[in-house]
């Protein structure tokens, strides 16, 4: 295999130059016109709404995908300089955190009324899109329903050890540990954070822990509920061994867990943003959540029909936008935990 | 001698490489030595460090044999086809780290912690030693051999005190890269749950972006690629290699293995087994699962061409960034030089999370224009792969005898021009091995291409990972095997470069 060196460096050179200057201009065309949106929720379901939104009103979305708090911390550095228009979320700590930052722009009342009230902040600054709910998923080979802990602190007791598991480093867990902080106080939860730094498994990923329990690594693992059933949906060799476990009666393992949308300060396309999160909220939005893949809940509108309905999960009372992240990443951190 | 020129580009890249370490120092600074103390003197970076120990411990030795063998076989037995088994240890390569481990854990799920760690880093690693050891070996001049076997020495003696101190540079520079490797890969260990730095940098960094606790992890991790260096330049001492004389050398005999021939077919039979036939056959199911629906051609495409463009610009960007610094390592070592390269080799063993942290906290207070744009992606890129670029060139560089350059200028042509004429030429080689080196690199970076990317950017790893997070691995197959698919032509290309000897 003989290649001209120059003649490579040179068509390597061209290709280059070429590339830059092309990627250059789609990226200067992305802020002419359109929007962007900093999609923390999963990629196939942002890519869903997008596609959607985009064929009803004809405007141009542009999707960058990362995590929950990680997004919340850039916007807070980008501050005035974000590219973002909108924030979408899989969980309210990382909208907590931007709304305290000043940086988010009134939703619209109309998107607002769409939304049921305790889906959404008092303040109006932004709104739940979706909701999820915490689940026990369990070895259904080596747990039987009287062997389920009857609560979340429950996995706290040294005969848990080595049995269960969670996805620590993940906005979604952490979002339940500030449940469980709102709900019961920051002395317990460190106590119960020093417990589960012995008895559980970390794992990378709620779906990468639901596995693991269908290996039979774990007995249980604490994630939410849609990975079993989009698993199920799919080729369910990652769930079949697989049960899902409700807590209940308002513990702090029974939270549902809030999406939330919401505009930044700071954008230059208001009108365009605003019309985003109105469809992502409404029926648009809400009938993707509905029949796609995605298996969340919808807050506004009906749910998917596999789903145990939102009334029946008896959720604790919690208020969405005082979820203290950094606090919770505090704790975990002196757990041990991330 | 053209130094000032070379040196001032040299220096430039270096300061280029400083900002993430001054970014981590400045971040120091600005918390308090309390708050260092506690984020650094914890149980958790304890852990984290025996565990990142072991690692290289145990992969890095195991690595070196396993390709010093394979190495040996392939260019001096007569071990049968020996050109396809030299292709299979080269292959991996081809593989991005990631779908390795996925590939291992979904064979085998229980798969998990150090030891797994360990395999599957040396599968995914050793041909980065395989490659230049390999062509260290073409290349020796059999005559020292012939030399120590008349002085009486039986074949083992002849292989352990006259070819292996031969291979000296070729072991010590790829033994660096693996280390280096090791230190900052993120998702071959993500997938069999083994926590090191990098994993545990980008957890902290997923829960609170740029807080100090992880950048005093970098920090820590900062100090461990410091060590390796120095360790690197402690074994590789500074003897010459370049053979000067009458004559050329002649090519070696291979050695007739007798019944030997069986391991010495089953061992790169099994390897190439481990290191193609287990990916493939995964990938392979999920693809028979998938069917025709999850080629998307929209997302499919669009990242492929993506990733190409990236790869292209950023490998040429890189070596050329790196050529100033492997020339005087080679021809003008000293004590600022060695300073320089330090920094030319720290930088690729940071992960691309901190790298990504630096530039995009940078761009953002200070060089708004640069924010979120191709050319901070490709900075960063050049910054992580520069240890490739350099070890390619420094081999080949060293290999052009400086004695030829004299020559030139003896003859009348200016110092730039004899390096332009003599040393960039059987050199070029090289460059080329270095700029796919670094272009394969590229097509399989993660952590740096999420953080850096411009907006609307998507690369096949950046599709994979979010994919295979959201355990949708049916959908996320065609991305892993366009990856292999854009780093075959590239290993091929590093394959027959390293099949040449320099100056051909």
């Amino acid at each position: 295999m003989k290649i001209s060196l120059t003649r490579f460096s040179a068509l390597a050179f061209a290709a280059s130059l070429l590339a830059a200057t092309t990627l250059a201009s789609a990226a200067s065309a992305q802020d002419a016109e359109g929007i962007v949106v900093y999609n923390a929720q999963h990629e196939s379901l942002g890519r869903e709404w997008i596609d959607a939104f985009t064929k009803e009103t004809g405007i141009k979305v542009t999707m960058r995908q990362g995590s929950d708090m990680q997004f919340a911390n850039q916007i807070i550095q980008e501050g005035d300089a974000s590219p973002a228009d909108v924030f979408l979320t899989e969980n309210s700590p990382a909208m907590a955190l931007v709304d305290s930052a000043g940086l988010f722009a009134p939703v619209d009342k109309e998107t607002l009324d769409l939304v049921p009230a305790q889906y959404r902040p008092a303040d109006g600054m932004w709104t739940g899109i979706a909701a999820r709910s915490t689940v026990f998923v369990y070895d259904k080979t080596k747990l039987t329903e009287d062997k389920l802990p009857k609560s979340l602190l429950d996995l706290a007791d040294p005969a848990w050890k080595g049995r269960w598991g969670a996805s620590p480093a993940g906005a979604d867990f952490q979002a339940i540990v500030g449940a469980l902080l709102q709900l019961k106080g920051e002395e317990a939860t460190a106590a119960w954070l020093k417990a589960m730094k012995e008895n559980a498994t970390p794992y990378k990923g709620n779906s990468v822990a639901m596995k693991a329990v269908n290996a039979g690594e774990v007995e249980g693992a604490v994630i939410y509920h849609y990975y079993w059933f989009g698993d199920q949906a799919k080729t369910g060799e990652n769930s079949k061994n697989v049960g899902q476990h409700y807590f209940k009666n308002q513990d702090p393992g029974a939270f549902v867990s809030v999406s939330g949308g919401g505009i930044l300060k700071s954008t230059q396309h208001m009108k365009e943003a605003q019309a985003f999160l109105k469809f992502v909220a409404g029926k648009g939005g809400q009938d993707i959540l509905k029949n796609g893949t995605s298996y969340e809940y919808a807050v506004s509108g009906e749910s998917n029909d596999k789903l145990v309905p939102l009334a029946d999960l008896n959720a604790p009372k919690v208020e969405a936008s005082e979820l203290d992240s950094k606090k919770v990443v505090e704790l975990m951190t002196a757990a041990g935990l991330i | 001698m053209p130094h000032a020129s070379v040196v001032v580009f040299a220096t430039l890249v270096a300061v280029m490489s400083l900002v993430p370490l001054g970014f981590i120092g400045w971040v120091t600074a600005d918390v308090g030595w309390q708050t260092v103390k506690a984020l650094v003197f914890r149980p958790r970076v304890g852990e984290l460090l025996v565990n990142t120990i072991l690692l290289e411990a145990l992969t890095i030795p195991l690595s070196i044999v396993l390709a010093v063998t394979l190495a040996w076989l392939t260019e001096r037995t007569n071990v049968p086809v020996p050109r396809l088994w030299s292709w299979l240890a080269v292959a991996p390569l081809a593989v991005p780290a990631f779908v390795h481990s996925y590939a291992w854990v979904s064979l085998v799920p229980g798969m998990r912690g150090l030891q797994s760690g360990v395999f599957v880093s040396v599968l995914a690693y050793y041909p980065f030693l395989y490659l230049p050891v390999a062509a260290a070996l073409r290349r020796l001049d059999p005559a020292i051999e012939d030399a120590a076997a008349s002085l009486g020495l039986g074949p083992w003696r002849v292989f352990f005190r006259a070819i292996l101190p031969q291979l000296r540079l070729a072991i010590c520079g790829g033994s660096l890269l693996i280390g280096l490797h090791l230190l900052s890969e993120y998702g071959l260990y993500v997938m069999i749950r083994f926590d090191t730095f990098s994993t545990a940098i980008v957890d902290q960094f997923q829960s609170a972006y740029n807080s100090p606790a992880a950048n005093m992890l970098g920090g820590v991790l900062v100090a461990c690629c410091l060590f390796l260096l120095g360790l690197e330049i402690l074994l590789r001492g500074n003897e010459r290699y370049a053979r000067v004389g009458s004559g050329s050398a002649r090519p070696a005999d291979r050695r007739h293995l007798g019944w030997f021939v069986v391991p010495g077919v089953l061992l790169p039979g099994t390897l190439g087994v481990l290191t193609l036939g287990v990916p493939l056959m995964t990938l392979g199911r999920w693809l028979y699962l998938g069917g025709t629906e999850i080629w998307r051609l929209d997302a499919v495409g669009n990242a492929f061409v993506q990733t190409i463009v990236l790869a292209v610009a950023g490998g040429v960007l890189t070596s050329i960034a790196a050529a100033p610094m492997a020339w005087l390592s080679v021809r003008a070592p000293g004590r600022f030089q060695r300073l320089l390269e330090a920094c030319h080799y720290y930088v690729g063993s940071l992960p691309g999370v901190v790298v990504a942290l630096a530039l995009v906290t940078i761009t953002v207070r200070l060089a708004l224009p640069l924010y979120q744009t191709f050319a901070t992606l490709i900075v960063a890129y050049v910054l992580l792969f520069l240890p490739r670029a350099m070890v390619g060139l420094r081999a080949s560089i060293a290999q052009a005898p400086v004695e030829l350059e004299r020559a030139a200028m003896g003859l009348g042509r200016t110092p730039s021009q004899a390096v332009r004429q003599i040393t960039m030429r059987l050199a070029a080689p090289g460059f080329a091995a270095s700029v796919a080196l670094s272009a394969l690199g590229i097509t399989n970076e993660l952590t740096a291409t999420l953080m850096l990317s411009p907006n609307g950017v998507e690369t096949l790893a950046t599709k994979f990972w979010s994919l295979t997070s959201e355990i949708d691995y049916v959908s996320a197959a065609p991305y892993a095997v366009m990856m292999i698919v854009l780093s075959l032509p590239l290993t091929l290309l590093l394959y027959a470069q390293s099949k040449r000897t320099a100056g051909q």
